[in-house]
Parts: structure tokens; sequence; C-alpha cells
């Protein structure tokens, strides 16, 4: 359970996931705050405004899936490094999630690197697809990995073994 | 030697800054002092974005607050002064103050002080806990996030509230194991999402659990941890040890109050605010009408609302020597409405209780 251990379960996140059609049409973002908290820069960062809070700052965020275009530009301004975009069948067999990473090594397009799941345990190898880093996202980077698609909901962290950018 | 001011604001954090900030702008002669070497308080070592409100900061890097506040302070030098690496020592009758510098004592006459001291770090009782390698959770920061020091290379977090949590992801990213969190709860008491941050970098968090002991001779080696019950009695059998070099304890603040008790306010001990704190109604005045509060020495919460109540202090404190103006009742208005909101909500309860309760304590008296 996510209150006793950090890790949210596959039961809770349900409330947070979009409908398996939503997959269909292209990238879009999970945001992995459940909890009412006063916290709010994910609203203000989309520029389709599909983020909202019922109540205001201390409700958690809901996303209108239909709206979200899983630009990401939401990923790099949240806190809680919360929010992941996931496109699935970007390849037979394989889909793409995209994260931010505050560790260094920032890994290089093309690498191989280490997926990891909510506890941090191994659960195989990606290729980094994509790596943004500009000014204007304050040294949290955000990374596009390969994931084979039964593994997309699980994959939510990456270590970077070797090389990459110092 | 003696100095003159009109406002006299002690502590260098997002709440005195802002207090002395709002003051001057306002108009007031202010002194500012700041015991350490650069202003900005905790927020100089709070290398992570902040969550909070965007419409204050939210969503910036801690040290990226502190540059802008400082930078403010700098446009305002007319009528602010500055005074680094200097500590307020003590309240004396007549509106004065004393002010020690690295090599001079000094006394300041004011005729409103605003005392922004913060907080210190709680300590815990279990064996060994004075081996080299045991450390607060502030000295920690500061050695990694000022000084650019790693305090080892294994380390143990005791504590899961969002220091606990946040301090931990700083660790990892100074390239430092993190072997294990500890709470005494059975559940998380920070923010979930900085919990599912470093979890997923492979921490495990240890709820319901304790330390024992500090295990080594002349320096931390390990720790005995054990489970607990409900009511935190250790769990006999379930002891284990784990390898660290390092033990950090993030179980919580206090706020730092010395300065009230000497200019004779009323104190009240309140819990949910972090121990004794000094009364004060909403304009953040203290019992003695000179002497205004605000930040985490009114109470433990965040830099958000201590920005926020350092405005409404600076605000009243500029209104009770000069009276009332459009300018303060709209930044008073404002504070206000922004403290409301981020107040609200589930995890703002505690908070909200606290701070009811300091009120109706001061509509007592
Ligand atoms: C790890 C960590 C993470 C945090 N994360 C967040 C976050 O994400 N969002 C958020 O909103 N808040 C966060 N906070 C909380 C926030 O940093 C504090 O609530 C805030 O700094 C309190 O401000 P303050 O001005 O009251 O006190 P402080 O920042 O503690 O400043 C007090 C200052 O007063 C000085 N001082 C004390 N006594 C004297 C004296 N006698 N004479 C002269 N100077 C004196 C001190 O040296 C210090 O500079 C975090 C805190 C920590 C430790
Ligand atoms: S991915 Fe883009 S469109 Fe979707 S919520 Fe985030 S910022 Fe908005
Ligand atoms: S910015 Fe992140 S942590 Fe803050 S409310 Fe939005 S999703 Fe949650």
């Amino acid at each position: 359970m996510l209150i006793n251990d950090g890790i949210i379960t596959l039961e809770e996140l349900k409330k947070a996931l979009p409908p398996e059609e939503r997959y269909g049409k292209g990238p879009v973002a999970i945001i992995e705050c459940l909890q009412d908290i006063p916290c709010d820069p994910c609203v203000s960062a989309c520029p389709v405004k599909a983020i909202k809070m019922k109540e205001g700052i201390t409700d958690r965020p809901i996303l209108d899936f239909d709206k979200c275009t899983g630009c990401g530009l939401c990923i790099p301004k949240c806190p809680g490094l919360a929010i992941f975009v996931v496109q699935k069948n970007i390849a037979p067999g394989k889909a793409s999630i995209s994260m931010s990473h505050e560790l260094l090594p920032i890994p290089l397009k093309d690498q191989m690197v280490t997926l990891l799941d909510r506890a941090g345990k191994t659960v195989g190898e990606g290729k980094v697809l994509r790596v943004i880093n500009p000014p204007a996202y304050d040294k949290t980077a955000v990374v596009t990995v390969e994931v084979p698609e039964e593994k997309v909901m699980d994959v939510r962290a990456i270590r970077v073994n070797a090389g990459g950018q110092p | 030697m003696s100095r003159n001011t009109e406002v006299f604001v002690i502590g260098g954090g997002p709440a005195g800054l802002s207090a002395a900030i709002v003051a001057a702008e306002l108009g007031a002669q202010t002194l500012l002092v700041d015991d350490s070497a650069k202003l900005g308080g905790q927020l100089i070592k709070q290398t992570h974005r902040f969550f909070g409100s965007s419409n204050r900061d939210a969503g910036i890097r801690g040290i990226s607050i502190a540059d802008k506040l400082c930078e403010d302070v700098k446009n305002l030098k007319d009528r602010l002064c500055v005074l680094e690496n200097t500590a307020a020592v003590g309240f004396y009758s007549n509106n004065e103050a004393g002010i020690l510098s690295q090599n001079a004592y000094e006394r300041v006459s004011y005729q409103r002080a605003i005392v922004c001291t913060g907080a210190t770090e709680n300590s815990l009782a279990f064996e060994n806990n004075d081996l080299p390698g045991v450390y607060g959770a502030g000295g920690v920061q500061t050695l990694m996030n000022v000084h650019g020091i790693r305090p080892g290379q294994k380390i143990l977090m005791i504590g899961s509230g969002n220091i606990g949590l946040i301090v931990s992801y700083q660790l990892i990213q100074a390239g430092v194991d993190v072997v294990g969190l500890v709470e005494g709860l059975p559940t998380i008491g920070g923010y979930l999402v900085h919990a599912s941050k470093i979890r997923r970098l492979g921490v495990p968090i240890y709820t319901s659990h304790t330390i024992l002991s500090a295990l080594g001779e002349t320096q931390v080696e390990g720790a005995t941890l054990c489970q607990v019950d409900d009511r935190f009695r250790p769990i006999p059998n379930t002891e284990f040890d784990v390898e660290c070099d390092c033990i950090c304890l993030a179980v919580g603040l206090t706020p730092l109050i010395d300065l009230f008790q000497q200019a004779k306010c009323r104190m009240v001990h309140i819990g949910e605010l972090g121990g004794l704190v000094p009364l004060h109604d909403s304009s953040m005045k203290t019992t003695n009408p000179e002497i205004f509060v605000a930040g985490d020495a009114s109470g433990i919460e965040e830099a958000t609302t201590a920005i926020l109540g350092g405005r409404i202090a600076g605000a009243r404190a500029y209104e009770s020597l000069y009276g009332s103006n459009d300018k303060v009742e709209q930044i008073v208005a404002e504070a206000k409405e922004e403290l409301k909101t981020l107040r609200s909500g589930s995890t703002g309860e505690r908070i909200r209780w606290g701070r009811e309760r300091v009120l109706q304590e001061v509509g007592a008296c």
C-alpha cells in the first residue's frame, strides 16, 4: 500500500489511469499523485488545461484524458516527479514511457539503461529514445525509454550504469 | 556602538526576508540581521523543487526562491540595511536589543521587532546516539548542499516526514547509498509523492519500526532496528541489523523561541505547531505589542506560508507605526487569502487546528 511503503498498487492507481481505448489515440499522461496535498504546478504547466483540481490547490490533480495531448510539458514541473507519459504500441510489443530524471549521469539517446519498477526492482533493460534537458527545465531532464508493452505499467525509473552525459 | 531602526527583523529565512522587504517597501527604515554567512535560512539548502502554490514559487527550487528574495532586498538598500554573520542575542527593556557580529557587540534601538528565527532540530534517544556519524537532517543538508561534502557513503534515515523523504532523495542525488528509512508510525508522514520517489530508486521504507541502537566503537558502523507495536513498544525478537556509516535524524523541528521569552511574550504549547510558540493574533503580533513573529518560529510549517506570514507581519508592523493605507490592506488581504487556500484540505488539518488554538488563546487573554 502506498501509505505504508511508498509503492502504489495497481488497484490504487486505477483512478488515475485512462480508459484502455485512450491509448489507441496516442501518448497520454498518467499522474501518480493520489493524495490531497497543497501543490499545483502541474495545473499551470499544461498548455491545453487538461489538469484540474476540483476544490483548488489542496485537491489531487484530475486529468482530462481526452484533452491531454501527451506533450509531456507537465512532467518536469512536478516537484513530486509523479507525472509520466505513456505511449503504447510504438512498435509491435513495444511501448514508451517518459519521466523526470534528476540523477547523474543523464543518459544519451540510444543508450541501454536498467528499467526499475515502483519498488526499485530491476525489470529489464530498455533503450533511451529521447532526452529533453533544456535550460527551461532547470536541471530536470525528461527521459523517454522503450519498454516491453506488458511492462509499461511497472517501469517508473531508470538506472544509468555507465557513460551518459556527465 | 549603537544603531537605530524603525523595524528590526531577526532572521533572514523566507519569513524574515519577506517581512523586511514589505516593511521597507512600505517605507519603514528596516534592519535585518541573520547569524549565518548567507541570507536565505533553510532555503539555501533546498535544491529540490518546492511543492506549494505556483503563484508563490512552487515548482521552483528552494535556492532559487532565496535568490529572488535576496534580489528584492538589494533593490531596497536605501531603506533596508542587512547584517550577515550577526546574531540577535537578547532583548532589553526600552526597546533595545543586543546584536553580536564576529568582532563586535552592538545595541539596536528599534520601534518594532519582527522575530523570524526559524526552528531547531529534534533529537532522538537511542543507545549510542552520541557516536560520530549520527547527524541531524539539517546538518547533513548543510554539509552536502552548501559545502559539497558527502556525510558518508551509506546512510540510514530516521523519520518519514517531508524532511526525511526529501533529504533522502538529495542524498541519492549526491551519490550516497540510502540503506533505508525508518518510521515509528504505521504510515508515511510526509507527502506520498516524495516517498514514491525514493522507493522507486530502491530505498526500503520501514514503517512501524524504530532504531534501538547505533553500532560501532568509535564511529557508526551500523544500526539495530526492530518492529514496534501501535504504542511504539519494541516487539521482541524482531531485531535486525543494517550496515551504514551514517545515521540521519529527521524527527521533527521545534520553534526557536528564546528571544520571545526574553521579550516577555506569552507562550503557549501547541503540539501541532511543534511545541512552545509565542501567542500571536492574526496580525502576527505577540502579546508584547512591539514584537511580531513569522515563519517556523510561530509554528512549524512551510516556506510558502513563512513568506506569507512574513508579509503580514511586515505590513502590520509598518501600520502600527504609520497607520494603515490601501497598500497595507492589500498586502494583508492577499496573504490571508493565499494562506487560507494553502491550509485547506486534509493535509492542512493539523496546522489549521493548531492555528485556531493560538487565536482562541489570544482571544482569551
Ligand atoms: C529538507 C527540507 C525540505 C523542505 N521543503 C519544503 C518545500 O518543498 N516547500 C516548502 O514550502 N517548504 C519546505 N521546507 C520548509 C521551509 O524550508 C521552512 O518552513 C522555512 O524555511 C521556514 O522559514 P523561516 O524564515 O521561518 O525560518 P528559517 O528558514 O529557518 O530561517 C531562520 C533564519 O534565522 C536565523 N536566526 C536564528 N536565530 C537567530 C538569531 N538569534 N539572530 C540572527 N539570526 C538568527 C537562522 O540562521 C536562519 O537563517 C523544507 C524544509 C526542509 C528542512
Ligand atoms: S502531457 Fe501535455 S497535454 Fe497532457 S497533461 Fe501534461 S502538459 Fe497537459
Ligand atoms: S505538481 Fe506533481 S506533486 Fe504537485 S499536485 Fe501536480 S502532480 Fe501532484
